[in-house]
């Protein structure tokens, strides 16, 4: 056991130091600048395209006082449920109405999705607006409080409580699924990484000399952990960078995220271990694959389904989000692969502690069969070492008494 | 498995699918020698020191290394070279022999202690510091075979360790064998130039299709053919030519034929009294060479003759 925690030591040393001393692990911290600046350039794209792509106003054809008791009702409407109400635009009625509503159904400045006409008295909309469009429903609660006479409504006062057990569920929830997100993310993109390490190896040829010195198991070990501490690295960086960032940008700072039900504290600590463990796991699925690839281009064939894998794995964890208990979400945590992304979303929502401790267990002894199960494939499928299977061995047997027979 | 013996094989098969690579080798090498695997291309030579040094395991068969069955227990005790060279390009001389060392147990502080003194012995020191893929290949070789010795193993295997040297990096070499040796190792190298074998190995064995078809000294190997006698005679005919074998065969104006069993003495007077005329006689012992090509059959020998000794 000792020789080897030795043997992977050195190989770990290795990758750790080539990894971190080189200039792309500059690139690697740097890494999720990019998505950020992509998220932004982007974003700003996409909300001029929003702005640019005006979704159409509504044509009112009325008299002046019904329109003005129409608008009046829409900006209540907009009051009460902020953006997104649909904007009335008024016309004066011309002797033919057809030719009118033709025109303005064709018109551009502004662009127009349908015509109210008829007043209050007899509304009738023309336009491209199914039945099922929520504009209908808003016209209908424009026109309608068009309609009746208006009052000031009552005001409500309200009496803010530190917490509501509803409030507290859904923002727990919201943790839970941040907190899985960020695990995801991570872990996608190192388990990318990890999938080629053995590449380096393999094509330079050193896989030999290496295989002659230790046991592969040590191999696959030393280099899944190099890479986990290097990615350690990587996410204090990022972090410390996020949680500065929601600090100095955001109201209340770090304090305004919604609790986790177990607490900031061991939520956070429970994160770290989640993060390593679901790294461990999936890395050594990714790890296991890799080895098989005998060129950098294998690698990038399997990688695509290798990806697709990990989203389904956490499609699976996320229906722990909202409801822990429901047999989903404990299937979730039950296997293996998803488990620790399952029981950091758990940890957000439930605040027992216990369960976690078996968590660990379970998914430790999966990385230990995972590893295991890698390195023997290794020598059986790439070395192509080890006694012949007991199927041939009888096959064999079964094929030199044919020829005895013979 | 006997004390006195580094290596023993027993009975080694592999097969790599329906390929039987290695087919019931069975290996004794002596503790201290200097020990050669002779054989063309394909017969399994590296197979079988894969299987030696534990990097495959065998289909079926035993071994035993340096006292243990599973080789890779003994993984400090051996130094590896294989026939495919590989470092990491990017690691510096000093540092790639230390990791080597490091891989076999050695501390790193003690690898770049005795790698600094490797490379100054071999004239590379003021490559210590320079990443390898900035050396040439002969180089990197020499780099690559002091990192199989720089933790001063029991057991040196070495494949094809002559392989893409100059002539004068193949002499260092073979005086780098002799000297480990010297201080106590036990050496087992393949290669496919007979000449090394002859001028290092005490014991070789030849495999040829997977199986050992010689393993003994090279005196051995020599022994099992006659010496050759190259005469040439002023007469052209005469009774003395009875006293030839009727093998003998015309090499330009000699004759070329194995020494008969009573040896030179009867011979010369023989050819004397038959009124030969005797004008040179040369008995030639048979190089290992000839005992390969006597024991392995030409198809073999002349596949290994594809690369010429320096």
């Amino acid at each position: 056991m000792m020789r080897l925690i030795r043997s992977a030591l050195v190989i770990g040393r290795r990758d750790f130091s080539a990894t971190v001393l080189s200039k792309a692990f500059l690139f690697f911290l740097l890494g999720p600048v990019f998505p950020l600046l992509l998220g932004g350039v982007f974003g700003g794209i996409g909300a001029r395209v929003a702005n640019q792509t005006d979704e159409g106003v509504i044509a009112v054809v009325s008299s002046t006082a019904d329109f003005s008791r129409m608008y009046s009702a829409r900006e209540r409407l907009a009051d009460a449920m902020g953006d997104g109400v649909v904007r009335l635009v008024h016309y004066s009625p011309q002797a033919d109405l057809r030719a009118q509503e033709k025109k303005l159904l064709a018109s551009r400045k502004p662009p127009v999705r349908a015509v109210l006409s008829g007043g209050l008295s007899h509304p009738h909309l023309i336009g491209a607006i199914g039945r099922g469009d929520p504009i209908l429903g808003q016209l209908n609660l424009i026109l309608s409080g068009a309609s009746t006479a208006q009052s000031n409504p009552p005001r409500l006062p309200v009496t803010e409580a530190a917490s509501s057990s509803g409030a507290e569920i859904k923002d727990r929830a919201v943790t839970g699924q941040i907190g899985q997100m960020v695990l995801f993310f991570l872990t996608l993109f190192l388990a990318g990484m990890v999938m080629s390490q053995l590449i380096e190896e393999k094509s330079n040829k050193i896989i030999e000399v290496i295989a002659a010195a230790m046991p592969i198991d040590a191999l696959f070990i030393g280099k899944l952990f190099a890479m986990l501490a290097a990615s350690v690295i990587g996410i204090i960086v990022w972090v410390s960078a996020g949680a500065l960032f929601i600090q100095m940008f955001t109201q209340g700072g770090v304090r305004a995220l919604p609790a986790p039900a177990v607490g900031w504290g061991v939520f956070l600590v429970l994160g770290i271990v989640y993060f390593a463990m679901n790294y461990l796991l999936i890395g050594a699925v990714m790890l296991t694959i890799g080895a098989q690839a005998s060129s950098a281009r294998e690698v990038q064939i399997l990688a695509m389904p290798a990806t697709f894998g990990q989203f389904l794995i956490f499609g699976l964890a996320s229906t722990v989000v909202g409801s822990p208990n429901a047999p989903k979400a404990l299937a979730a945590t039950l296997f293996p692969l998803s488990s620790p992304m399952a029981m950091l979303a758990r940890a957000a929502q439930e605040p027992l502690l216990w369960p976690h401790l078996l968590a660990f267990v379970w998914q430790g002894l999966w990385v230990v069969l995972i590893l295991r199960l890698a390195a023997r494939m290794f020598r059986k499928t790439v070395l192509k070492s080890g006694p012949r299977s007991k199927w041939r061995r009888r096959s064999t047997k079964t094929s030199e008494a044919a020829g005895q027979i013979t | 498995m006997t004390g006195s013996l580094a290596v023993q094989a027993i009975d080694l098969v592999k097969d790599f699918g329906e390929t039987r690579a290695v087919d019931g080798v069975s290996l004794a090498v002596p503790t201290g020698a200097i020990y050669g695997l002779l054989g063309p291309n394909g017969a399994g030579k590296t197979t079988t020191l894969r299987m030696l040094t534990g990097i495959i395991d065998p289909s079926t068969g035993a071994r035993c290394v340096l006292g243990h069955d599973r080789p890779l227990e003994a993984a400090s005790e051996i130094g590896y070279l294989p026939e495919e060279r590989g470092l990491y390009p990017a690691m510096h001389a000093r540092e790639a022999i230390a990791f080597m060392g490091a891989l076999r147990g050695l501390p790193l502080k003690e690898g770049r202690r005795r790698a600094d003194e490797l490379l100054e012995q071999h004239g590379l020191a003021e490559w210590a510091k320079k990443p390898i893929r900035n050396l040439s290949k002969g180089m990197a070789q020499t780099v690559q075979l002091l990192g199989s010795i720089v933790h001063r193993p029991m057991l040196i295997v070495l494949d094809e360790p002559f392989a893409g040297l100059d002539a004068i990096n193949q002499a260092r070499l073979e005086e780098l064998i002799r000297r480990e040796a010297r201080a106590g190792a036990t050496i087992i190298f393949s290669t496919h130039v007979i000449a090394h074998a002859e001028r290092l190995c005490e014991r070789v064995a030849i495999i040829a299709s997977g199986k050992v078809v010689f393993d003994g000294s090279v005196a051995e190997a020599r022994g099992r053919l006659r010496p050759i006698v190259r005469l040439r005679t002023r007469a052209s005919d005469g009774p003395w030519q009875e006293t030839i074998p009727s093998s003998a065969r015309r090499e330009g104006d000699e004759w070329v034929f194995e020494l008969p069993e009573g040896g030179p003495e009867p011979l010369l007077k023989a050819l004397i009294d038959g009124g030969a005329g005797i004008e040179t006689l040369a008995i030639e012992r048979p190089g290992l060479h000839d005992a390969f090509v006597a024991i392995a059959g030409n198809k073999a020998a002349a596949a290994m003759g594809e690369e010429k000794p320096q």
